[in-house]
Order: structure tokens, then C-alpha cells, then sequence
């Protein structure tokens, strides 16, 4: 075995063909990491945007989620009767409720006194809002009127709200034009329909916005029995319903709001086609470089075919060169990517990351890109004529 | 000379010897196409021995070329017979073109050494060729060719940085290494001054005649006509009988 393998060994034709021309190299391998580096950003935007979108929703503690079939998305929430959610209740499998209102409030900026639109949340204090445990015991502060839990990871245009209140400072603003005080910070996230969160009680919410009607809320949340299959619970829930709400489980909420960013915008669309056109460029410029390796070397790939080197061995080379260019584009581009993904965490706070499919993906269109280009630049060889280099 | 006992020589294959390296029955060539079409090879009949050095001469354009890639196995025949180490060519496929084209060594009147290796590694490409053998003992060999046609201390040198003679020398090393039994050559000392050039014909005929290889090659240089063993001459198509 070990035998056949040191006899396989040749010279590293490959290699050294792309090798010994290292300006060449150079714009080839720049040209596949700019490609790739694209490409990462694009979909790492587009991946990125649509987990953003559900960065709130994720953490509800709910199984089931109650809301009106008007609501479309996050950023346009409509109410349904809070009765559904209480008639919820009355199903043997579900353990608890919470009722919720959701809606966008202007926030001012107590430091510039520039005002912008933050989501809040009203909720009953005592009632179990979101996974995090440690909710309960802060929202215990909300039980007073006009206190608001501020999300420290929104964006800095709502002021240093979190740094002062560390430093122990009162801080008191405007919300919906009404005073409000921050009782205390939670970490949420800013989504891609909000740029910041608050959280405060149902009270609190419904004097902020006075227009809501009282038994109105716009989302309901349903905790189950963990036996239970919440599929099946959710399906007799609609059924037992009346058609003014839609139940779903809490995988078909965070779904529905990312299929709302996908299908009603053009969200994908747009980023789909910049890393489209990344594929596109780095193709061009890759069969170019390949296309002209194998012209400038036509007369001694016919040479080698003179010699007795079979067709099939020369494609291989100029197959090997395009493995080559794509493995060497693609790491740089990797990393690049990394760091640009961390920029973009810590400028937009938008959940970036490397995630392994995406890495995998891109790989592939490289490598795509590459062996595409080599294929068509193979073309050339065959035009290598060995009787026309005496 | 290291190299005699270290590759077996042809000579010691008797079949071989009984066995012309090249017979060639009525072969003629055309190019173009309809009314454009010319003859360039009529009825050229010959044998090569095994062993045997035989030089071609005559005037440009009457087919001298031609005639060596037929042989070289770069063409295809179109008409009459032509056996080379005992393959016919006429009617023959790809493949069998492929095979045995690893069994010819050619030498061109450019050196047509790829530009992206050096001496050493270009010769390599010639020793690739054989099977059974580990890439480290591929590499020796190269080296071993290279030192016999003169160039031990060029070995890691690329194309670029070698005169013309010595290139000529890698590529008669790069011929050699993968142990043809028939070597081509097309006007090799063309590119070269008169005393590079005998050089260069001496070492192919030493080398050759070490390692009982026939050899056919194409020259114009008059100076060296006194390396053959038999003197060809063609003309317009045709070999013509000649002293020799
Ligand atoms: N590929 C080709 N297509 C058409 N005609 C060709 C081709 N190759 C050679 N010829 C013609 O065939 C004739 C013989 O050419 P060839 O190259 O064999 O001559 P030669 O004896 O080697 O000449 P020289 O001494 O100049 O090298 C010439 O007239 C040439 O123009
Ligand atoms: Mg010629």
C-alpha cells in the first residue's frame, strides 16, 4: 500500500504551474477571496437578518403562542380578545397563560432628548414572561406604576441607559410621552424590526397607550404540560377556538416571522443576489486566470502529451490547479470573514455569526467556482496538438 | 559511464536485435482538404534497425517533419504501413498512439522544456513515465541523466537560467529518462552554435549507442553527418537512394 503510493508520487505539476507565476497567483487568489468574502457577507447578512428577526421571540417562555390572524409580523401586531387566552386555560394540558401587549412606543434619549421607536412589552409581573429565571424577581419593580425594565443589548441611539444605571443613576425619560423610570435592565436583543426593547407592566402599558382596548392583547402565551405533544395540543386549541385567534407552536411563531422577512420583503432577494454576484465575479476572474494558464502553456502540455502523458492526466493538472486556487482562496476568505462577522456583531448587534453550514456553503460555491472555470478551461487542452510542436 | 550498468541496455534482448525498430511500407501523406490538398510524403519505404543512428537530410519542406511525427506516432496515417517497435500505426487508435509514444523519445529543434520546472524536475517528467518505481528513485535517476548529459551542478535551475546548449542537454536527458527505444530528434542543434551542436550530437550518439537506442533525426548541418550509421535523403516527398 504505503509502496503504490510513494510509486503514484509525481512532480506537483499543479503546484508549481500556479506557483512559479506568483503575481498571477496573487490576482487569482485575491479575486476568489474577494468572491468568498462576498459571499459570507451576504449571507451572513441575509442569515443574520432573518435570525434578528426572532431574536425576542425566541426567548418567550411559551409552548403554544395565541395571536390574532390579522398580525403579520412583529412590527404589525394586531389584538385579539384576551378571553381566547383564558378559554386556553380551560384545556387540560396547558398549565399556564400569560397575556402580553406589544406594540412600538417613542422612546426619548434622555441624554440627546432625540426620541425613536422601541418595542414594549406588557405583561402582569407576576406572570412567567420569558425563559430567563431571573425575569420574575426583577419584575417584581414593575409592580409600581410607570417602571420600565430596559433591554441593555439595544442599540446605543436609545442613550447610555445601562452604563448609567449601573453607576446608579435614576434615569427618567419620556416613553409614548409619559415619564417613565428604568427599574431595571434585561437582555434581550434588538431584532430586525426593533431596534430596542422594554418591558413593563400591563398597567403601566395600557396608561402609556390609552387607545388599547382593555381586554385586548395582541399576544397570548401558552404553557404546557412537558408530556404533551404541543403539535396536537396547538391543532385542538384551533379547533376549539374561535377563528378571531390562531394558535401556534412556538417554532411556527419564530418560523412565521422569519418567513414574513423572507416572502414580504426582499430581504433574501436582495443579499441572495450579492452573493450571487460574488459567485459570479469570482467564476470570471478564476476562468480567466485557468484559461490563460492553459494558453500560455499549450505548447508544453503538448510536449508532455508528445511524450506520452495521457489527456486525462493533463486534465488532471489543470483540475488540481483549480482544488488548489479554491482551497487557498477560500481559507483567507474564511478568515476574513470571521473578523468581518465580529465588526458587524459590534457595530449592528445583529446575530452574525460563522455558522458551519454557512462556512460549508461557500466552500462549495468556491470550490464550485473553481472546478466550474477548470472544466471550461479544459477545453483548450484539447486543442493542444502534438504534431505541431516539431 | 555509471549509467550502462545501472539501466539494462537493449542490447541484451536478443529478439529486439533480430526486430527493425521502424518499418515503413508505401507511406504517403496528404494535408488540406479538397482542391487544396497536396501531397507532402509519396511511397516512402525504409527500415530502422535497432541500434541503429540514422540522420535525414534534404531540402526545407519536403517532408522531413512530416515524416518524424508519423513515426512519433503524433499522427494519423492515411495511407500504407508503418510499423514502429513493432506496433502498427496504420488505423491505429489513441490509445495505442498514447502507448506508445512513452516508448519514443523526441528531442525538438526548440527545447520545449516546461518553463515552470527546473532542469531537474523536467527530466523527471521523463522518468514519471515509468512504472514501478518510487519517486525517490525516479529522482535519482533524473539526477543520474542529468550528470551524464554534463549538467550535475544545474540540476535546481529553471529553464529561463540555462543557455541554449543546456537545454538542449536537459531535454536529451528529459528524452533518455524515460528509457525510449527509439529516439526522435528534429534539427536539435538548430538553435545552437557549431561546437555546442557537435557536442550535443556526440552525447546523443554516445548515450544512444550505451543504451542500444535507434535513433532518427532530422538535420540540415552538414558538420555532422559522420555521427550516422546510415544517411537518408529525401526530396520533394520521396527518399531518394544515398551514399551512407
Ligand atoms: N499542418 C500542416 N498543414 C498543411 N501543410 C503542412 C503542415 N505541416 C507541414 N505542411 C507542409 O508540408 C510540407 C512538408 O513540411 P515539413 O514540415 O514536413 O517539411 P520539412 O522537411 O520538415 O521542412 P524544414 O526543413 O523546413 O523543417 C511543407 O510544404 C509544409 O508547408
Ligand atoms: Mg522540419
Amino acid at each position: 500500500m504505503k509502496l503504490t503510493i510513494l510509486q503514484g508520487r509525481k512532480i506537483p505539476l499543479a503546484w508549481l504551474l500556479l506557483s512559479r507565476q506568483p503575481l498571477r497567483l496573487f490576482v487569482a487568489l485575491a479575486g476568489i477571496c474577494f468572491a468568498g468574502i462576498l459571499m459570507f457577507m451576504q449571507l451572513g447578512f441575509r442569515d443574520g437578518l432573518f435570525d434578528a428577526s426572532v431574536t425576542v421571540h425566541k426567548l418567550f417562555d411559551a409552548d403554544l403562542v395565541l395571536m390574532s390572524p390579522r398580525s403579520m409580523s412583529s412590527i404589525s401586531m394586531s389584538g385579539f380578545p384576551r378571553r381566547r387566552l383564558i378559554q386556553a386555560m380551560a384545556h387540560p394540558d396547558v398549565l399556564g397563560i400569560t397575556p402580553v401587549n406589544w406594540n412600538f412606543l417613542l422612546w426619548r434619549n434622555p441624554q440627546t432628548l432625540s426620541t425613536r421607536s422601541i418595542l414594549a412589552l406588557g405583561f402582569e409581573p407576576n406572570d412567567s414572561l420569558l425563559i430567563d429565571p431571573e425575569l420574575s424577581r426583577k419584575a417584581q419593580a414593575l409592580k409600581s406604576r410607570g417602571r420600565v425594565l430596559f433591554d441593555e443589548l439595544s442599540r446605543n441611539e436609545f442613550g447610555p441607559i445601562p452604563l448609567w444605571f449601573r453607576e446608579g443613576r435614576i434615569i427618567e425619560t419620556e416613553l409614548a410621552g409619559k415619564r417613565v423610570r428604568v427599574a431595571g435592565l434585561v437582555s434581550l436583543g434588538p431584532s430586525f424590526g426593533a431596534d430596542g426593547n422594554i418591558l413593563t407592566s400591563r398597567e403601566t402599558f395600557l396608561e402609556l397607550l390609552p387607545s388599547t382596548p382593555p381586554g385586548s392583547i395582541e399576544l397570548g402565551l401558552v404553557r404546557l404540560n412537558p408530556e404533551v405533544d404541543s403539535e396536537i395540543v396547538a391543532a385542538s386549541l384551533s379547533a376549539s377556538l374561535p377563528s378571531d385567534v390562531k394558535v401556534l407552536t412556538k417554532n411556527d411563531f419564530v418560523e412565521f416571522e422569519k418567513n414574513y422577512w423572507r416572502t414580504s420583503t426582499s430581504i433574501g432577494f436582495i443579499f441572495s443576489l450579492g452573493a450571487a454576484m460574488g459567485f459570479v465575479v469570482g467564476c470570471v476572474i478564476v476562468y480567466q486566470i485557468l484559461y490563460s494558464d492553459v494558453s500560455d502553456h499549450l505548447p508544453e502540455y503538448a510536449t508532455l502529451m508528445a511524450m506520452g502523458y495521457r489527456l486525462k492526466t493533463l486534465f488532471g493538472v489543470v483540475a488540481r490547479e483549480g482544488i488548489l486556487l479554491a482551497v487557498m482562496g477560500y481559507l483567507p476568505a474564511y478568515a476574513a470573514g470571521q473578523g468581518l462577522y465580529s465588526l458587524v456583531r459590534n457595530f449592528t448587534k445583529l446575530p452574525v455569526n460563522m455558522d458551519p453550514e454557512r462556512a460549508i456553503l461557500v466552500f462549495i460555491m468556491i470550490l464550485f467556482m473553481c472546478m466550474g472555470s477548470a472544466l471550461v478551461a479544459m477545453r483548450r487542452l484539447v486543442d493542444a496538438d502534438p504534431a505541431e510542436i516539431f | 559511464m555509471s549509467l550502462v550498468s545501472r539501466f539494462p541496455s537493449h542490447k541484451d534482448s536478443i529478439q529486439i536485435r533480430q526486430n527493425p525498430s521502424v518499418v515503413i511500407n508505401g507511406l504517403s501523406h496528404w494535408f488540406g482538404k479538397g482542391s487544396m490538398r497536396r501531397m507532402v510524403l509519396e511511397s516512402i519505404s525504409m527500415e530502422i534497425d535497432s541500434g541503429e543512428v540514422v540522420l535525414l537530410t534534404g531540402p526545407s519542406g519536403c517532408g522531413k517533419t512530416t515524416l518524424l511525427t508519423l513515426i512519433g506516432a503524433l499522427r494519423n496515417v492515411q495511407e500504407g504501413d508503418l510499423k514502429v517497435l513493432g506496433k502498427q500505426l496504420f488505423n491505429s487508435g489513441r490509445k495505442t498512439r498514447q502507448k506508445l509514444r512513452r516508448q519514443i523519445g523526441m528531442i525538438f529543434q526548440g527545447h520545449n522544456l516546461l518553463r515552470c520546472l527546473t532542469a531537474e524536475q523536467n527530466v523527471q517528467m521523463g522518468s514519471d513515465l515509468l512504472a514501478g518505481f518510487s519517486y525517490s528513485a525516479r529522482r535519482d535517476q533524473a539526477r543520474e541523466w542529468l550528470r551524464a548529459v554534463g549538467l550535475h551542478d544545474q540540476m535546481s535551475k529553471l529553464p529561463h537560467d540555462l543557455s541554449g546548449g543546456q537545454k538542449q542537454r536537459v531535454a536529451i536527458a528529459r528524452a533518455l529518462a524515460a528509457r525510449p527505444k527509439l529516439l526522435l530528434a528534429d534539427e536539435p542543434t538548430a538553435a545552437l552554435d557549431s561546437v555546442t551542436g557537435r557536442e550535443i550530437v556526440d552525447l546523443l550518439k554516445r548515450l544512444a549507442l550505451e543504451q542500444s537506442i535507434s535513433v532518427l533525426m532530422v538535420t540540415h548541418d552538414p558538420r555532422i553527418l559522420d555521427v550516422a550509421d546510415r544517411l537518408l535523403q529525401m526530396e520533394d516527398g520521396k527518399l531518394v537512394p544515398s551514399y551512407g
